[in-house]
């Protein structure tokens, strides 16, 4: 790991990706890089073909056709938390990692997203951000090359949704994945992604790249911009 | 035996798409509904409760003393305490618990062996359904006590068709539970461990089974309940020794006391093994327990 070049790998690449489910063609030669340490956001209408994009990074989905590859170490949040309710929270981290002190690691990552103290709770005492957070934990403890993440902040309120994003920054700022957020939120990928992309007829049919510091004020005059071109993209009267 | 045995689909469970927590959050309604309507009642509702027993304790007291009710009929509730603390002291009841007992125990755990057995065979692998679900759901219509000429024919009169009998009974619930348990985890949790690289025997351990428990001690308790059924019908038919001998011993010579004291042993038996169950929910499931505490 420490030969290679970060700068040089990309997180993710696809080329002609195609993807049939009998014979409806949701994703239909689609090209995408995803640069190392790269945050990008995908939005499109629902039925789009998002989360198929994202579970066949993910190894989830066989691919019709195309090219699909992923270097290194994938981690998946997903809309649910799907934590294993019969495994403590601390067990729920480190499930499937191998590491010398799976103990230290489960604290660590909960120390990160502020659980510690949750670490012996059941997930089903959890509240809902809290189960996104151990979700969290449990995918960056992997130290992933690429973090996918399926709208796993949809069903948070907007309060909790505000600490959240401010975490995945902070975690992503700190451990540099390749992010894939996927979002129906076009404010959530303006204020988080490097890169913002929106999926349609198959294909990747418009990018924008967000080259503003962080964190970013809503209100800022060129996001309002973006928002509106997005918004447009996605056949919504701004 | 086919009223005992669970109605869920498993075809619902083939396909794994049942979604486990909101099936379990239906389970859970039951016995923590049950159990907190208890907890919650006010000691004098609980009094209440046990009056209309205990004046029919004290109505059948006068009836058996005043001999409106004759004793070859049904002995008076003190007649049969004092015949239990005889029965007990001499011997006679420890010891037909004792063969009972061991023929229970003999025939849950060879039952439940073959009964979880071969729900792993059949729940963990395609073949493996193949092979073992036909047969056994083929098997499962078989009315239990109907097999009893049959076992008789191949074991005799001894122990084994007993044990047999109790076995058998046991392993239909215990297997069907347990084979639905597994195909019924929730596909998004296999879905997790795939990407979390799990490999199978870990996917099994941390997922598979643990996701299927529910279910199993749900089997378990209804085989329980077939297991004293089936060894309480297996004794009365021939025995020489246990409960079912001693209730049959006391029928001839009209002791009904005798035979009131066996059917409370049997079930208190009953009230004991499934306790027993209960204490193992708890500490199995721990992790829906503190969710709803
Ligand atoms: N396993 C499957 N079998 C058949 N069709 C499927 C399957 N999975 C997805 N599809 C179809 O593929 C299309 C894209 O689905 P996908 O879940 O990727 O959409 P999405 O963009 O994530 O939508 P949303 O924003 O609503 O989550 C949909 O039309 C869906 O019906
Ligand atoms: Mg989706």
């Amino acid at each position: 790991m420490a030969t290679q070049l970060p700068e040089l790998t990309a997180a993710a690449r696809v080329r002609g990706l195609v993807k049939r489910f009998g014979d409806r063609t949701v994703l239909d030669g689609l090209d995408l890089e995803i640069g190392a340490g790269e945050f990008v956001a995908l939005l499109g209408r629902s039925g789009s073909g998002k989360s198929t994009l994202l579970r066949a990074l993910a190894g989830l989905e066989p691919i019709s056709g195309g090219e699909l590859e992923v270097p290194g170490t994938v981690a998946v949040a997903f809309q649910e938390p799907r934590l294993v309710p019969w495994k403590r929270v601390g067990a729920n981290v480190t499930l499937g990692l191998d590491v010398p002190d799976p103990e230290a690691a489960a604290a660590a990552a909960l120390e990160e997203v502020g659980l510690l103290g949750h670490r012996d709770a059941w997930p089903l005492t959890l509240s809902g951000g809290e189960a996104q957070r151990v979700s969290l934990a449990r995918a960056l403890v992997r130290r992933p090359s690429l973090l996918l993440l399926d709208e796993p902040f949809s069903a948070l309120d907007a309060l909790t949704r505000i600490n959240v994003h401010r975490l995945v920054l902070d975690l992503w700022e700190r451990h540099r994945p390749g992010v894939l957020l996927v979002t129906h939120d076009v404010d959530e990928a303006l204020l988080l992604a490097d890169r913002v992309l929106v999926l349609e007829s198959g294909r990747i049919a418009h990018q924008t790249a967000v080259e503003l510091d962080r964190p970013r004020q809503r209100d800022h005059a060129e996001l309002i911009r973006l928002r509106s071109v997005l918004l447009e993209r996605l056949g919504v009267a701004p | 035996m086919s009223p005992l045995t669970p109605s869920q689909s498993l075809s619902n469970g083939l396909n794994g798409r049942t979604n486990l927590l909101s099936a379990s959050s239906i389970e859970l309604a039951r016995p923590v509904g049950r159990r907190g309507r208890i907890a919650l009642r006010p000691p004098r509702d609980a009094l209440l409760r046990v009056a209309s027993p205990l004046a029919l304790l004290l109505i059948w007291q006068l009836a058996g003393s005043t001999g409106v009710l004759p004793e070859r009929l049904l002995a008076a509730p003190s007649t049969i305490a004092a015949t239990a603390y005889d029965l007990f002291r001499d011997g006679v009841l420890t010891e037909a618990l004792g063969v009972s007992l061991r023929r229970a125990a003999f025939g849950f755990t060879l039952g439940a062996l073959v009964g979880i057995g071969f729900a792993l065979v059949a729940g963990l692998s395609r073949l493996g359904e193949y092979a073992v679900d036909p047969p056994m759901q083929m098997l499962r219509a078989l009315p239990l006590f109907g097999l009893i000429p049959l076992f008789i024919l191949w074991f005799g009169i001894g122990e084994t068709p007993k044990i047999a009998l109790v076995a058998f009974g046991v392993a239909f619930p215990l297997y069907l539970n347990t084979y639905a348990g597994i195909r019924g985890v929730d596909a998004k949790l296999a879905e997790l461990g795939q990407v979390l690289r799990l490999s199978r025997p870990a996917l099994i351990r941390h997922i598979v089974l643990p996701g299927a428990l529910p279910q199993t001690l749900v089997g378990l308790r209804q085989s329980l309940g077939v297991a004293w059924l089936a060894l309480i019908v297996a004794e009365q038919i021939n025995a020489d020794a246990g409960l079912g001998f001693m209730i049959n011993d006391a029928r001839e010579f009209l002791r009904t006391d005798v035979v009131v004291v066996g059917l409370v042993t049997y079930a208190l038996l009953g009230l004991l093994t499934d306790a027993i169950v209960r204490l193992l929910e708890r500490r199995a499931l721990a992790w829906r327990r503190n969710f709803l505490s």
